[in-house]
């Protein structure tokens, strides 16, 4: 019995060697490499020549595994009979989201997602100078976008603000900034603290998406917070209170806020262009419910209310002596609901809804200097008032099958309605109804391709089809990025973009047709090393731009025919290391567009494109005096502006020019006295603002009397601006949250 | 005699078992003091992967998962040392599962609890600005639950030293406190009795060393 097992102990004894080189595909060697026998203790690690060796006592048939980080692994099937074994093996890169290439052209994204090759950090939508704790301020920031100040939005590549779609956790935003007030740019009416990720598209992006001729802006709401919290916020122009409540086992959380903002404390020392005869107010309200579905599902619930008000009058410029009153009131609903979940197989679920219901009150009229109503002869029209009421209800589900790698398919469908209705009063009190209801279906279909490391492909297909215009399209959308070298790659992306006219020009006497726009963009991009730089050409093409003409007294859509172009380059540079503890960008935007729609006569420059525009952002962490300092230099080259009047006949110009450069200067400053502090059971943040800090005088157009013999300039409602605030949490340190939550 | 063949069986199996167990520790006892005295990268990558090789082979043992673990998670904070933060996260994607399996084999241990301190702290280095809010607390929390576990274990006062030592002073950071807890901490190694010979032992020498620094 026993004479077997010491024959088979002394075979145990006996040692075989085994050797080799490991080296990758272009046969490069590659050091750190695990050898191993499986299931034994024997094995190696290749040196930095690639070269291993080591003695193994196992015997007959055994599985060599050949693992290192970055590679895909191999076994290898061995026997052992004693002596040298030699074994090479080639290791292939394994495609992770570490290393691959990114689709990258035309978009920048700040989000918590792992990624080779991301330039902006979540925090940094929050910590620009210029922003004012705006999201689409510190975008704007960003090569394509325009510094446009007299109306809201972001104009990209030559677009107008239209031209660009918001979406949150998927579905279509309306309403996303408060409702227009003339010649005052507003706010986004979300804050940047409910958002985790930002995609921000300046062409060219994913079939997921559309109805945006040139832009996407991708939000993401964020998910179950680390810890109940409460939050109070007291600063010159408004007063806050928050709580967010998590669950005992972490699986779900409820909170809501309110807000109060009331500027005239702010209007009684930083005198305002407008005299304001109701200060502006708002009152804001949210809450929201996070509910963890599975392991890996969630869904989340962010509600949204707002009423706010305001009134002013200004010099009229059409008759000395009398004064212009515009007063709107404007409530606006808003409800989402999204869920996400991994339904197994690597198949994955993202759906959502939002509802959201929007009225608006605006008045105009004329008043004397006793501030009384009047109606001068000729000038009647000045009087009016307008009753909006929309209803919007946007739902959309994307399926995702994970292939192998990072490869992946998706596909989906998308829903969009809308019910505006209008009521027109005139000075006689005579009453024009409107009502204007559409609705828009979208499938989509889209395949990313991970070919290796080095190369990705996407492709997309999108159908859709509009109740309003009664017409179909199909967008084809494509890009590749290949890797260059190590941190850098060359990317580009093509695609076809639709679009339905802007509905203020609708309805229209004759019948319409989508609007079109082409994207080819080329970029090149390097990250390394606390680095970033890239480099962006773009050409867009457009057909099909709406034409306008006037229709019963209303500037209405009468055509298709408008066409136009953009072609450009960009420039981003980051660098978070060369000063230590500094962290600044640079962006410069060259845009030579034109383009013939709305009443321009021909194809023009239009007034809201700068060939030039450039941004400084810096922003410097004092550890000494626990405050960061954030400043922030935007400049454009002077945009042309028209006069366009109606001769009876035909549009033309009546005037002419352009407006001269823009320059604004902002800092910040954000004292944080409790960072740091393990045990502190509140967390404070100071924050003092200013915007335009040398005072220079901004102009973004002109405005002109009726008759067009008198123009104004369009300015800022005030050229310096000041804020000072404090926000306080317990709880959580959340004093990233409040930084810059100005405004 | 069928009796009798089952009972040399047995015996055989339980000294084929014993002779692994023998086999376990000689091979455990080879690599352990090497882990508190490998610095170069060369040398972690080799001891990581020889201590991955036991882990993989045993697979009931949570010390070879402990090891390889922290051998990873040591080579990504020389990384961070050597300005090469873009190297963290790989590392501690290797090290994380590892980690995890050492702890459902041996639930409620400090040592354990002490891996994911690092672990934590470590993976917020790679992003600091963005990462404070999730590994920043997390990191703080582990340490928290090893000191409750096991107040005596002196890698617990190494790791809160070396949080005080290099957080500034205005984070509520402190030289001169973390280096108290450097002395507390080799207080404790004067006392501290690893379970076994292949228990974790490693941090004297580290804990000196920072007491030497001006």
């Amino acid at each position: 019995m026993l004479f077997p097992m010491i024959v088979l102990g002394m075979m145990a004894r006996a040692q075989v060697t085994i050797k080799g080189v490991i080296k990758d595909n272009k046969s490069k060697p590659v050091a750190g490499v695990s050898i191993s026998i499986k299931d034994s203790y024997d094995g190696g690690t290749s040196d930095s020549s690639g070269k291993y060796s080591f003695k193994t006592t196992e015997k007959g048939e055994q599985l060599l595994v050949i693992s290192s980080i970055g590679y895909k692994p191999v076994e290898q099937k061995i026997k052992l009979e004693g002596g040298v074994l030699t074994i090479d093996a080639t290791l292939k890169e394994e495609i992770s989201e570490l290393t691959a290439v990114v689709l990258s052209a035309g978009t920048f994204e700040a989000s918590d997602r792992k990624r080779a090759s991301a330039v902006l950090d979540p925090i940094d939508i929050v910590t620009t100078a210029s922003a004012n704790g705006d999201i689409t301020g510190a975008l704007k920031t960003l090569p394509g976008a325009q510094q446009v100040g007299e109306s809201e939005g972001l104009y990209v590549r030559g677009g107008t603000a239209a031209e660009t779609k918001t979406f949150i956790d998927g579905t279509l935003v309306n309403n996303f900034f408060y409702s227009s007030v003339p010649n005052i740019a507003q706010f986004g009416r979300f804050s940047p603290f409910i958002f985790k990720g930002t995609v921000f598209s300046t062409g060219g992006y994913s079939a997921l998406y559309g109805q945006a001729l040139s832009s996407a802006l991708i939000l993401e709401s964020i998910d179950l917070p680390e810890q109940s919290s409460a939050n109070i916020g007291i600063t010159v122009l408004s007063g806050s209170a928050g709580l967010q409540q998590l669950a005992k086992n972490k699986k779900s959380s409820w909170g809501f806020s309110y807000g109060y903002t009331d500027l005239s404390l702010a209007f009684a020392i930083i005198k305002q262009k407008q005299d304001f005869s109701k200060v502006p107010t708002y009152h804001n309200l949210d809450a929201n419910f996070r509910i963890k579905t599975s392991k890996t599902g969630i869904l989340k619930y962010y509600g949204y209310f707002s009423s706010n008000k305001l009134a002013f009058t200004t010099n009229s410029i059409d008759s000395l002596g009398y004064l212009d009153k515009f007063a709107i009131g404007n409530k606006n609903f808003y409800h989402n609901l999204a869920w996400k979940e991994n339904l197994g197989k690597r198949w994955k679920l993202n759906t959502g809804i939002s509802f959201s219901n929007n009225k608006d009150d605006i008045s105009s009229n004329m008043q004397n200097q006793n501030k009384q109503d009047v109606v001068l002869g000729n000038l009647e029209f000045k009087k009016f008032h307008i009753d909006t009421k929309g209803n919007y209800f946007n739902a959309k589900m994307v399926l995702e099958k994970k292939l192998k790698g990072l490869s992946a398919l998706r596909f989906g469908t998308e829903y969009n309605s809308s019910n505006d209705k209008l009521l027109y009063t005139a000075f006689d009190d005579q009453q024009y109804p409107d009502t204007l209801k559409g609705h828009m279906n979208a499938v989509f279909a889209e395949a990313d391709v991970y070919a290796t490391n080095a190369l990705a492909i996407k492709g997309g297909l999108r159908f859709e089809n509009s109740s309003l215009l009664d017409r179909t399209n199909i967008a084809p959308r494509f890009s590749v990025a290949y890797k260059l070298g190590k941190g850098s790659q060359a990317s580009v992306a093509y695609g076809i973009f639709y679009q339905d006219p802007e509905r203020r020009y609708l309805p229209s006497p004759n019948g319409l047709t989508f609007m079109k726009a082409t994207h080819y963009i080329v970029q090149y991009q390097k990250v390394a090393n606390q680095q970033s730089f890239r480099a962006e050409v773009f050409y867009k093409k457009y057909d099909n731009l709406v034409k306008t003409g006037t229709v019963n007294f209303r500037e209405a859509a009468i055509s298709n025919q408008g066409f136009g172009d953009a072609k450009g380059i960009e420039f981003f540079w980051r660098d978070k290391k060369t000063i230590k503890n500094l962290d600044y960008w640079i962006s410069y935007s060259y845009l030579d567009t034109k383009r013939d729609f709305l009443n321009f006569p021909f194809s023009i420059r239009p007034n809201f494109a700068a060939k030039h525009t450039s941004s400084l952002v810096v922003k410097k962490f004092v550890q000494k005096i626990k405050t960061n300092i954030n400043f922030a230099y935007n400049y454009a080259s002077g945009r042309p502006y028209y006069n366009i009047g109606f001769d009876g006949n035909a549009y033309k110009f009546n005037d002419r020019g352009t407006i001269p450069d823009y320059h604004n200067v902002s800092f910040s400053l954000n004292y944080l006295p409790s960072i740091g502090k393990k045990d502190a059971k509140s967390f404070a943040v100071y924050v003092f603002q200013v915007s335009n800090i040398f005072n220079i005088r901004q102009t973004y157009g002109y405005n002109y009397s009726y008759n067009g013999f008198r123009k104004e300039a369009i300015v800022p409602t005030s050229r310096m601006f000041v804020f000072i605030g404090a926000f306080i949490s317990f709880g959580i340190d959340r004093s990233d949250e409040v930084i810059n939550n100005g405004l | 005699m069928k009796k009798g063949i089952f009972v040399v069986m047995a015996s055989l199996l339980m000294t084929s078992s014993f002779a692994q167990s023998e086999k376990y520790l000689k091979a455990m006892e080879a690599l352990v003091p090497s882990v508190d005295t490998t610095r170069s990268m060369e040398g972690l990558t080799d001891l990581a992967n020889s201590f991955e090789r036991i882990a993989n082979a045993e697979k009931t043992q949570w010390l070879p998962y402990y090891y390889a673990a922290l051998c990873n998670i040591n080579m990504a904070n020389s990384y961070f040392l050597l300005q090469q933060p873009e190297k963290i996260d790989p590392l501690m994607d290797k090290a994380e599962p590892m980690m995890n399996k050492a702890e459902e084999l041996e639930k409620n241990n400090a040592e354990i609890m002490c891996l994911k301190k690092m672990f934590n702290s470590g993976k917020m280095m790679a992003d600091p600005m963005n990462r404070f809010m999730i590994f920043g607390q997390a990191a703080s929390e582990a340490l928290e639950t090893a000191k409750s576990l096991n107040p005596e274990n002196p890698r617990v006062y190494l790791l809160e030293g070396q949080d005080k030592y290099y957080t500034p002073e205005q984070w509520g950071g402190s030289k001169t406190e973390g280096k108290k807890l450097f002395e507390e901490a080799i207080k404790k190694f004067g006392t501290f009795k690893p379970a076994s010979s292949i228990h974790p032992s490693w941090g004297l020498g580290m804990a000196k060393y920072f007491l030497t620094l001006e």
